[in-house]
């Protein structure tokens, strides 16, 4: 309807690997990261510290996971704990080198979780299916029984709690109290699309292919030469990687300070539904199910007493919790019958529609 | 050495010197193994049917139980409650079956076992938006269930039996025979054993798979309901009941998802490890370790045997 | 559903998103109640929501709020859930709230920080961060009546007079079965420390969250152990269980003290063998006393509570209520201090400083007895106020001692040490320049 993709040849091999390969998709994603960055100074505070900040933090999880478990087909339960080690690692590393931007430890607390990831992976070898679920569920609950366990991990706080101490880029605060919504939310934005450009790099390239190769059929990869051992490795260790990163994210520029609790089997649990219902093997997947699981019940909890009061009936606070638990599992139902390959699906099936519009094919 | 000898011979001496104690932490081992049998049974059962990893098994225990109380509080016999409980077990089954599991037929593993979270949530949101949240107490009198605590002298010491453990682990076990039989001899069971070899096959010797898929979802909703009688009697019907699913996970990889034996003995092997793993090395390390032993060992069994103690060998082919 | 419906959702959630936002009349003052009804913790968080909402409704119904201002009141869910509870916080922030009880250990954490910038001060009633008792160093957080410290201090204390005197504990040996987490763990460096002082044993039980149901090995354990006094630290469904398996193995219930959490419906989960069970409070039981009257006319009898008329009264619904009376006060606090009718959440901070709790003050507002006198100042936001051990006589709490005094000293020395070390630990954690209108 809007664009036609006829009439854009590709001349060169790069020209043809290039992962958008549309000039119009080039120009719809460079204007959606503009609008992105200009939310920061066009929406409330409220917009940007209770949806968009974590809904881009849980994003940037679903990716770490989806790479696992969308892209090489290996079912993990703990995610949460893989965040709880790059909160934890990022922690450490900001407190005793207070000198060193809390950027770069951001980005270095992500190695860490992907070390624990690799660790905790490697029964993947043998084991498959729930099988390896419930094995990654020992991951879960050590890794949680450690944050409890080792009062070295907050520095011998009495609260035991993660603090967020006042760090700055350029002069102005990020992490701390004092840092605004605004600039917190430029911080995870940045950090998120860099680390989404990294990860469609690398589902797109040769490691992709090994990745979806394994997920596909890992008895049959591994004649074709691919080593199952390093991908599925290699594979725990990105996705730790990016659910590290987005553990720190979520604790210093989202909370501020959190317990062990925040990394819970809940948050693992959440983090996998978003995967699977924006759909598996989708970088916009995540975003779709981030958004989803995450800012649908928040949409609920003022839609449902907007309907409900004028027409005269009071609505307390904990019947829309539970009228918020009965109507997203009911959709969590309704989508994965609709489509059982995700809102990425559904969001391709409707760009196909709209590219033949008005005509049905 | 000295940390050796904590792990290696000390425990063992404190066993040889209070044996009572030995043998309580075994009991207690034994009858937490087979409540969380009987957890992973629920799980078993659906799981050989429809190849449904069913997340929800451990909100149907508190769920169950709910109706089970909440009916009483509403006046409802006790014993009619009972079978008014088993009644909406089964109309939980028809829901389930046409809702969820008919328009989701041959989907992959991943996709069903998402669906039952999307149930999960429905029916932990259903169900305190029609019992409310607070705790509940298990009618356990009125289901003459007995209560009371037999102390017995032994080997230097006593070991206390409770009444209701001793009766948990009766009617688990008949709960268990039972099952075995209808799998074995009934023609319903054979059915069922046709359809977990294979779907195809079954539907063409003309098996109805929705039937089925009825029945194993009521099956596991009776198992649900005494377990949550058994948990409720313990520890309280509340809905952070349904966490403790989560330990019959261990109990199912360890004896396989698709073995009704093997959910038994891997309950066991579970429920004592942990028992005694917390009792005899948990010190050592501060306590508290019983929430991921259970992991570890089934983790550490399965390197061996990838697909559990009892489960079907995976043969792969390209 | 079709597109359609999905974007005229969308379209309705933004409508009244920006319509809800401009909100409230100008002569009232909002105030937001964190609740949680739902989760595995609703066991508790029922009653004390019902406790906190009757009160304030009752002033409502009875004086048209306070001072002649009225009262908006709101409930946000939060389920216990540190996610759901700063959501919440960020989605009451735009409404001038005059203050936030977070009623979680979990959310208080993120939102200390938070409360000094956006100016909402923090009330968090016996949990949260201990340290935060120190007003010079954190102005915006309160944490009445007592901390954990002095919990333990006081039962310690209590147990070492049954004893005969506190030096009689030498050699005896007290089990500490606590909630793994940040709160169950606060009072264990006290309790190692008053180990050494008085030359006791301490034995440690932690119990899991997910394993709060199921803890026969904590007690497997008691049994081996055999300590000869039980302290608990326990929350949600973990108390009733506990109360349970400590009848179940046969330990003396009568050596059995909890802090001040567990409610009627834990203790009745232990049936008849629960009886001797004892619990720190600090505030009374039942509803004889005018307020709490009023309570049930104005509020309960009128169908405006959600709480069962039979819960009225109860020990947690009382800990509701005894939250909002300082709610109330602060804010009545606000308006004599500012001279203000409608107050701003900086003017109910200088009211919570202000706030005393004296025999004249409580009978005025129809609590005679219901509590101990306490009152705060700038540099004391907890007050370390005295409470009592209630027994458990099989069928309602009974109060069996007078106030004890907390170990001043000791816990003091704490509260320094954790004030001093959350300060360093957040370089540019900022010095009070908040006005202080009552200097101790």
């Amino acid at each position: 309807m809007l664009y036609r993709e006829a009439g854009q040849f590709k001349t060169n091999y790069v020209a043809d690997r290039a992962i958008f390969p549309l000039r119009e998709d080039r120009i719809g994603l460079g204007l959606i990261v503009l609008v992105a960055y200009s939310l920061a100074f066009l929406g409330n505070d409220f917009l940007l510290q209770a949806v968009l900040i974590p809904f881009l933090v849980f994003s940037l999880a679903a990716i770490g996971l989806n790479i696992l478990t969308g892209y090489t087909g290996l079912l993990s339960l703990g995610t949460g704990a893989f965040m709880g080690v790059g909160a934890y690692a990022c922690y450490k590393l900001m407190t005793a080198f207070p000198e060193v931007n809390v950027i770069v430890w951001i980005f270095v607390s992500g190695f860490f979780s992907a070390g624990i990831g690799a660790l905790f992976g490697l029964p993947s070898l043998r084991i498959k299916g729930f099988y390896l679920a419930v094995a990654t569920l020992a991951a879960q609950f050590f890794l949680q029984w450690c944050f409890i366990r080792i009062p070295w991990l907050v520095n011998y706080n009495v609260s035991g709690a993660l603090e967020a101490p006042l760090r700055t880029l350029f002069g102005i605060p990020i992490v701390g109290a004092t840092a605004t919504p605004q600039t917190r939310y430029l911080v995870v934005l940045t950090i998120v699309i860099v680390l989404t450009w990294l990860a469609s790099n690398l589902v797109h390239g040769r490691i992709g292919r090994m990745w979806i190769a394994i997920r596909d059929m890992d008895l049959a990869a591994e004649l074709m030469g691919i080593r199952p051992l390093q991908t599925k490795l290699l594979a725990f260790a990105v996705s730790s990687y990016y659910c590290g990163v987005a553990g720190a994210l979520l604790v210093f520029l989202w909370y501020g300070g959190a317990e062990y609790d925040v990394f819970n089997i809940n948050q693992s649990f959440f983090i996998l539904f978003m995967v699977i219902i924006g759909g598996l093997g989708s970088l916009i997947g995540s975003f779709f199910g981030a958004a989803l699981i995450f800012i649908m019940p928040i949409v609920l909890g003022i839609v449902l007493p907007a309907i409900f009061e004028p027409l005269g009936i009071p609505i307390a606070a904990e019947t829309i919790e539970h009228l918020r638990f009965m109507i997203v599992g009911a959709l969590i139902i309704f989508f994965l019958i609709v489509e059982p390959h995700g809102l990425a699906r559904l969001w391709q099936i409707g760009k196909q529609k709209l590219l033949v519009w008005p005509f049905p094919y | 050495m000295d940390i050796l000898y904590k792990i290696f011979i000390e425990p063992f001496v404190f066993m040889g010197e209070a044996p009572d104690l030995l043998i309580q932490t075994l009991w207690e081992g034994l009858v937490s193994g087979i409540l969380y049998a009987l957890i992973a049974l629920g799980f078993v059962l659906i799981f050989k049917a429809s190849g449904v990893f069913n997340f929800a098994q451990g909100i149907m225990v508190v769920f169950s139980a709910l109706i089970l109380v909440g009916l009483y509080e509403q006046g409802v016999p006790a014993l009619l409650a009972l079978l008014l409980t088993g009644g909406a077990m089964l109309i939980l089954a028809l829901t389930v079956e046409r809702v969820v599991l008919r328009p989701l037929v041959n989907q992959p593993d991943i996709i069903l076992f998402m669906a039952t979270f999307g149930l999960t949530y429905f029916l932990i949101g259903f169900g305190e938006l029609i019992f409310g949240g607070s705790p509940k107490e298990m009618i356990t009198s009125e289901l003459y269930l007995p209560q009371g605590t037999t102390e017995v002298e032994m080997l230097g010491g006593f070991v206390r039996f409770q009444h209701l453990d001793i009766a948990a682990t009766v009617i688990a076990s008949i709960m268990i025979g039972l099952l075995a039989v209808f799998f074995s001899k009934t023609r319903i069971g054979r059915a069922l054993r046709a359809v977990a070899d294979s779907h195809k096959a079954a539907l063409s010797v003309g098996i109805s798979l929705n039937q089925i898929w009825v029945i194993v979802w009521f099956a596991a909703g009776i198992v649900a309901l005494v377990a949550g009688i058994m948990w409720g009697a313990r520890a309280g019907v509340s809905f952070s009941l349904q966490i403790i699913a989560l330990k019959a996970l261990p109990v199912l990889i360890l004896g396989g998802f698709t073995s009704i034996p093997g959910a038994i003995i891997g309950g066991l092997i579970i429920g004592i490890g942990e028992k005694l793993g917390e009792f005899y090395w948990g010190p050592l390390v501060g306590g508290g370790i019983e929430t991921w032993l259970a992991y570890v060992i089934a983790l550490l069994f399965l390197l061996y045997r990838p697909q559990g103690l009892f489960g079907e060998k995976i043969i792969e082919r390209i | 559903m079709s597109f359609r419906k999905l974007s005229l959702g969308l379209a309705v959630a933004t409508l009244v998103g920006g319509a809800t936002l401009p909100a409230f009349a100008q002569d009232s003052v909002y105030v937001p109640l964190f609740t949680y009804r739902t989760g595995p913790f609703a066991g508790s968080g029922i009653p004390i929501a019902d406790g906190m909402h009757d009160y304030l409704q009752m002033l409502n119904e009875r004086d048209g709020g306070i001072g002649g201002v009225k009262l908006v009141l709101e409930e946000c869910e939060t389920g216990y859930d540190t996610k759901k509870g700063v959501e919440c916080y960020e989605a009451v922030k735009g409404k001038n709230p005059v203050i936030v009880n977070p009623w979680s250990t979990g959310i208080t954490l993120p939102l200390i920080p938070r409360a000094s910038v956006d100016k909402i001060p923090i009330l968090s009633m016996a949990y949260g961060l201990s340290a935060s008792a120190r007003g010079d160093i954190f102005p915006w957080v309160f944490n009445p009546p007592a901390t954990y410290w002095d919990g333990l201090s006081m039962i310690v204390k209590y147990i070492g007079e049954k004893e005969g005197g506190l030096e009689k504990l030498k050699g005896k040996k007290i089990g500490f079965l606590h909630l793994d987490a940040a709160f169950g763990k606060e009072p264990v460096p006290l309790l190692q420390e008053l180990a050494k002082q008085y030359g006791f044993e301490v034995a440690l039980y932690p119990v899991a969250a997910q394993d709060m149901q199921n803890q026969s090995s904590q007690w497997l354990s008691v049994r081996r152990d055999r300590p000869d006094y039980m302290i608990m630290w326990g929350w949600g469904a973990m108390n009733g269980a506990a109360v349970k398996e400590a009848v179940r193995s046969g330990y003396p219930m009568d050596k059995f003290y909890s802090v001040w959490w567990p409610g009627e419906d834990d203790a009745r989960a232990g049936g008849a063998g629960a009886k001797g069970f004892k619990m720190l409070n600090w505030h009374a039981v039942g509803t004889d006393y005018p307020a709490l009257k009023d309570i049930q006319k104005h509020v309960v009898d009128k169908g405006l509570s959600k709480a069962p008329k039979d819960k009225v009264g109860e020990l947690l619904y009382n800990r509701g209520v005894y939250n909002s009376l300082l709610i109330a006060e602060g804010i009545a606090q606000a308006q004599t201090v500012t001279g203000k009718k409608v107050v701003t959440g900086e003017d109910v901070r200088r009211g919570m400083e202000n706030i005393k709790l004296d025999p004249a003050r409580l009978k005025e507002l129809g609590l005679e007895g219901f509590t101990d006198p306490m009152a705060l100042t700038c540099t004391d936001h907890n007050s370390h106020s005295p409470a009592f051990m209630q027994e458990w006589d099989g069928s309602k709490w009974v109060k069996i001692s007078e106030p004890i005094k907390p170990m001043t000293e000791q816990v003091r020395a704490q509260l320094d040490a954790a004030a001093k070390d959350y300060a360093d630990k957040n370089p540019g954690w900022p010095k009070r320049s908040e006005r202080c209108d009552n200097q101790s």
